[in-house]
Formats: structure tokens, C-alpha cells, sequence
């Protein structure tokens, strides 16, 4: 195991986050807060608790989720395309350094970052909301484990792009809609049967309502489905990056 | 014993090496050739002859079609740890973290290639390319030449066996150029194994011990540069006339000589080293004509004359 160069990629990767640490912390905490002044204060004042929660500490662990999806594909998309953009990847593929350790170094990088953010933003929360952790071993494991996920999908996302709206496709089109339809702000217990059996095809659903569970401990899945979805999307990023590094597939010619 | 002496001398060993890319673009034909420990080797060759695509195979930039690559007696597939911890690269782009300082940028370099921190080192070489002094400045401040500098450091920051240069002195003006040759030379004093590729012949005549020539993805040629220098090297022997003469005498046909400037100079070329140059009958000839010289010069043919020259046949 190269532990030097998995050191000097996450490090340089931290480095590089903690240059413009005011915009990477400043840009989710504020967008954040104004889904609290809106969705929690404005339109959460008119609905009644749900499942036993106010709706405005209902959306806290959505809200974490939402950020930390996003800020997972971004750190790590950006992380890995930006030295293809610049050439410097001829340092990482000519360095004796395996697969496995730069996706270690890449990703572990990436999902600190958001690991740290959804923190910030938890903290955040609580100053507008109360908000209880029933499970806190829990929300840390499906916190860890969604933030690897989608910093491994950040960076195959990276990979894949050969230009920059490439790399802000996937989190616009794909992630965000998928996060807004996969019960940030609602129960999908909320929504008619139909659209009930369709939410089931999003994957975030499970992700959301995992992590809500270990909040508040209600679910719209059950918590051992969660669990194992969210281990299945694990898995499948990994194979899909298996493949990757395997065929050489945009980084080796 | 005698294979176990060739493998001690060897640092590169390419055997067989075919390179198509998925364009179906062949940019390796069978390519063999073995660098030895120590030389300075210079791969020259017209752009897109595949010097830069044989440099990425050994280092692991691009996968090999065929063919076999040994770096220090190590495969460069199966045994990629070794191999790459041998080897400084130093790529043709000037590619470099632009917000990044000069010492961090070394500095993980030296991190990515598995060694431990060791400031004393990373500071001699940023001494020897007269980097120190800039060691705290970003890189987006910094000129192309001393750029370059800097992606030299780098590829040195772990030590390495082996340095390959991929066109050097590209864009690189010529006090610049000719204190990076002093590192080079420097390197090599040293022990570390050089490899460097360019198009600028005077690169190659300036500094190399052997010569490698590739054209279309073939190595056409590897010899020693001095007995490539003399094998090939033709003379050319002009000789100033008193008076202008309008056409070459009849009797001096068979030497090929040229009439130039206006027919006051005549141009021989020839092997220095053939047993009859045909200077003596040259000049006996001239004189039984009457035709009377003003003065005589010799000029040896560059390695670019012979580079030119080999091209040429090809074609």
C-alpha cells in the first residue's frame, strides 16, 4: 500500500477545499437556510406535523440529504476532472499508485468534505429547529455510506465528462430532480398510491428515508431496505468503477 | 553470467512493442530497443513519429498493444510499483496546478511517488534549478521557462533512476536551455539513466551518448552518436574560384560537383572517411583547365544533414 500518495492526493485535495473554504461552506449553509425560512417557516407554518414531527424538523434530515448528495457529486466530479482539464493526470496515472488507493485518496477526500458540510448544516438546523437524533450510530453509518456512494458516482461522473456542463448534467438533471421527488420536503406516504409505487424506482427515496429514521425514527421503507439499497448503490459504483480502471476507459489510451 | 551482466547494464528493455490506438492509428510498429544504464539516450524524430506515445508506454500513461517493457529487469505491467518508483517523467505540456505553490506541488510529487517527507532533498533540487528563491510563489506567477523548471523538479522530487524528458527545451529560450542541459549532464554524472525526445537536432548532438531515430512508429535507427556522426558524416569541400566559370569541365562530372554563387564556388561533397575522396584529382583537374582558386573551406555535415538525409531515403 502507497500510504505516501494516498496521503499527498487527500491532502492536496483538502488543500485545495480549504483555499475557498468561505465559498464551499457559505454557498449550502446559505442555500439551506433559505429552505428553512420557505419551506419550514413560510409553507411549513400551514401544514400540520407530520408523523408526529413539525414539518419544519421533518425536512432537516431531507434537507442534509439533499447537500450532501450534491456536494458529494461535485467535490468528487470536480476533484478528478479538474487534473484532466489540466493535464496533471499524467502525474497520477505514471505514479506507482493502484486503482484502490486513488480511489481512497479521491474519494475519501470528496465524502470528508460533505461529510463535514452536512454537519455544518445539522448544526445550522438546530439553530432554526429542534431537532432529535434517535439513532446517531445510525445517521452516522448512512451518513458514511452515502457520502462514499456518491463520491464514487462524483467520480465516475468526472471521468466520464470531457467538458464542464458535462460535469454539471448529472446534479442538475439527474440528482436534483430525483432528491425534490424522493421525499426531501414529504412523506411519500403524502402522495397518491400510484405515485407511491413510482417513488419506489428512485433510488434517494431509500437514502432519505433511512437517514430520517435514524432522526426520528419513522420510515416510509422499511430501515432494513434502506440499509440494503444503500449498500446496493455502494456496490454498483464500485463495479462501475471497477470497469473503469479496468478498461482504462478515458484516462489510459 | 553474461545475461545477468546485460541486465545489470540495462535500465530500459522494449521488446516487440506494437501501439494501436482504438482510432485504429498504429503508432508503434514493433518497436525494440534497450537504453542502457547511465546514457543519455535521445529519441529523435519528426512530430507525431511516436515519441511521445513510446515514452507513455514505458511510464503508464498508454497501454501497450503488444510487446513487452522491462524498466530495471521489471515487467511495467505486472510490477507497476516498481517500475513507476523508478522513473521522473517530465511531460511535453507545461501542466501544472496553477493556484498550487512551487515547493507544495514538489513536494506531493514526491508523496505520490511513496517517499516519505524529506525537505533537504526537495530543497537541493529546487537549488540546482535555481527554484528556491521562488519556492513560496504560485505557479500561475511563474514564466514557461521556469514552469518547466518546476515540472523538472517535480519528475526528481523522488529520487528517481530514470528521467525522461519529452522535448525539453520545447518553447524554451537559450540561456534557459542551456542551463537545463547543465542539469542534465549533471543528472547523469550522477548515475540517473536520461531518455529525452526532441525534434532539435542540435538537442540530441549536443548532449546525447546514443541516438534513436523514429519515423511513422518505427525505430529506423540506434547507433552511438559520434560513430553515427562519422558513419554518415558527409564533408562538403567548397572551393572559391578566382573567375567565374559557366559550366562544371566535363572530366570533373563524375564527382557531382555544384556550381554556386554565380559560379564562382564550386561544392564537393564526400566521405571523409572513404579510402579516395577524389579531392587530389579535384584539384589536378582544376589546374590542368586553368582554373584558378581563391580559397578552400571544408564544413562537416550536422546531425540534422544526416537526420534529413535518412528521412529522405525512407521516403
Amino acid at each position: 500500500m502507497n500510504f505516501h500518495a494516498i496521503k499527498a492526493i487527500y491532502v492536496f485535495e483538502m488543500a485545495r477545499w480549504w483555499r475557498t473554504i468561505m465559498q464551499s461552506i457559505i454557498s449550502p449553509v446559505v442555500s439551506t437556510s433559505l429552505y428553512f425560512v420557505v419551506f419550514g417557516a413560510a409553507i411549513g407554518s400551514r401544514i400540520e406535523s407530520v408523523e408526529g414531527v413539525s414539518y419544519a424538523s421533518f425536512i432537516v434530515p431531507g434537507l442534509i440529504m439533499l447537500s450532501l448528495l450534491q456536494q458529494s457529486l461535485s467535490n468528487a466530479s470536480f476533484g478528478i476532472y479538474f487534473p484532466k482539464f489540466a493535464g496533471t493526470i499524467y502525474e497520477i496515472l505514471s505514479a506507482p499508485i493502484s486503482h484502490v488507493e486513488t480511489i481512497i485518496a479521491f474519494v475519501g477526500a470528496a465524502a470528508t468534505k460533505s461529510i463535514v458540510l452536512a454537519l455544518i448544516i445539522l448544526a445550522t438546523a438546530n439553530l432554526f429547529v429542534d431537532v432529535q437524533i434517535q439513532h446517531p450510530v445510525w445517521m452516522v453509518i448512512f451518513l458514511t455510506l452515502t457520502a462514499i456512494t456518491f463520491s464514487l458516482l462524483g467520480f465516475i461522473i468526472g471521468i466520464w465528462a470531457d467538458g464542464f456542463e458535462k460535469l454539471q448534467l448529472f446534479p442538475l438533471l439527474i440528482v436534483t430532480p430525483l432528491a425534490f421527488l424522493g421525499g426531501t420536503f414529504y412523506s411519500i406516504t403524502m402522495l397518491p398510491p400510484i405515485w407511491q409505487t413510482i417513488s419506489l424506482f428512485n433510488p434517494v427515496v431509500y437514502l432519505v428515508s433511512g437517514f430520517r429514521w435514524s432522526f426520528y425514527g419513522t420510515a416510509d421503507v422499511d430501515i432494513a431496505i434502506s440499509l440494503a439499497m444503500t449498500l446496493v448503490f455502494l456496490f454498483a459504483a464500485l463495479g462501475i468503477i471497477a470497469w473503469i480502471f479496468k478498461t482504462g476507459y478515458r484516462l489510459r489510451t | 553470467m553474461n545475461q545477468q551482466f546485460t541486465a545489470a547494464a540495462t535500465a530500459v528493455s522494449i521488446s516487440h512493442l506494437d501501439k494501436t490506438y482504438d482510432t485504429g492509428f498504429q503508432a508503434l510498429k514493433n518497436v525494440s530497443l534497450e537504453i542502457r544504464k547511465g546514457e543519455i539516450f535521445a529519441l529523435l524524430g519528426p512530430n507525431g513519429a511516436g515519441k511521445t506515445t513510446l515514452i507513455g508506454t514505458i511510464c503508464g500513461l498508454v497501454r501497450p498493444t503488444a510487446g513487452k517493457i522491462l524498466v530495471g529487469g521489471h515487467d511495467v505491467v505486472t510490477e507497476f510499483r516498481k517500475t513507476r518508483s523508478m522513473i521522473g517523467l517530465v511531460p511535453q505540456e507545461l501542466t501544472t496546478d496553477r493556484f498550487e505553490t512551487v515547493w507544495d506541488t514538489v513536494a506531493f510529487t514526491r508523496g505520490l511517488f511513496g517517499k516519505g517527507r524529506n525537505d533537504a532533498v526537495l530543497e537541493k533540487i529546487l537549488r540546482d534549478l535555481s527554484l528556491w528563491d521562488k519556492r513560496n510563489d504560485k505557479l500561475i506567477t511563474l514564466s514557461g521557462g521556469m514552469k518547466r523548471r518546476v515540472l523538472i523538479a517535480k519528475a526528481l522530487s523522488h529520487e528517481p533512476e530514470i528521467l525522461f524528458l519529452d522535448e525539453p527545451t520545447a518553447g524554451v529560450d537559450v540561456e534557459l536551455r542551456r542551463d537545463m542541459w547543465n542539469v542534465v549532464r549533471d543528472l547523469r554524472e550522477n548515475g540517473v539513466t536520461i531518455i529525452l525526445t526532441t525534434h532539435y537536432i542540435e538537442e540530441a548532438e549536443e548532449m546525447a551518448d546514443r541516438i534513436g531515430v523514429i519515423s511513422s512508429g518505427e525505430i529506423i535507427l540506434v547507433e552511438d552518436k559520434m560513430a553515427l556522426m562519422q558513419k554518415l558524416g558527409k564533408k562538403d569541400l567548397a572551393i572559391q574560384l578566382q573567375e567565374p566559370i559557366e559550366a562544371v569541365p566535363a572530366a570533373l562530372a563524375a564527382l557531382g560537383l555544384e556550381l554556386q554563387n554565380e559560379g564562382t564556388e564550386l561544392v564537393h561533397s564526400y566521405d571523409s572517411h572513404a579510402d579516395r575522396t577524389g579531392i587530389a584529382t579535384l584539384i589536378g583537374t582544376l589546374n590542368e583547365h586553368g582554373i584558378r582558386i581563391k580559397d578552400l573551406s571544408t564544413r562537416q555535415s550536422s546531425l540534422e544533414d544526416i537526420f534529413i538525409g535518412l528521412l529522405r531515403d525512407r521516403s
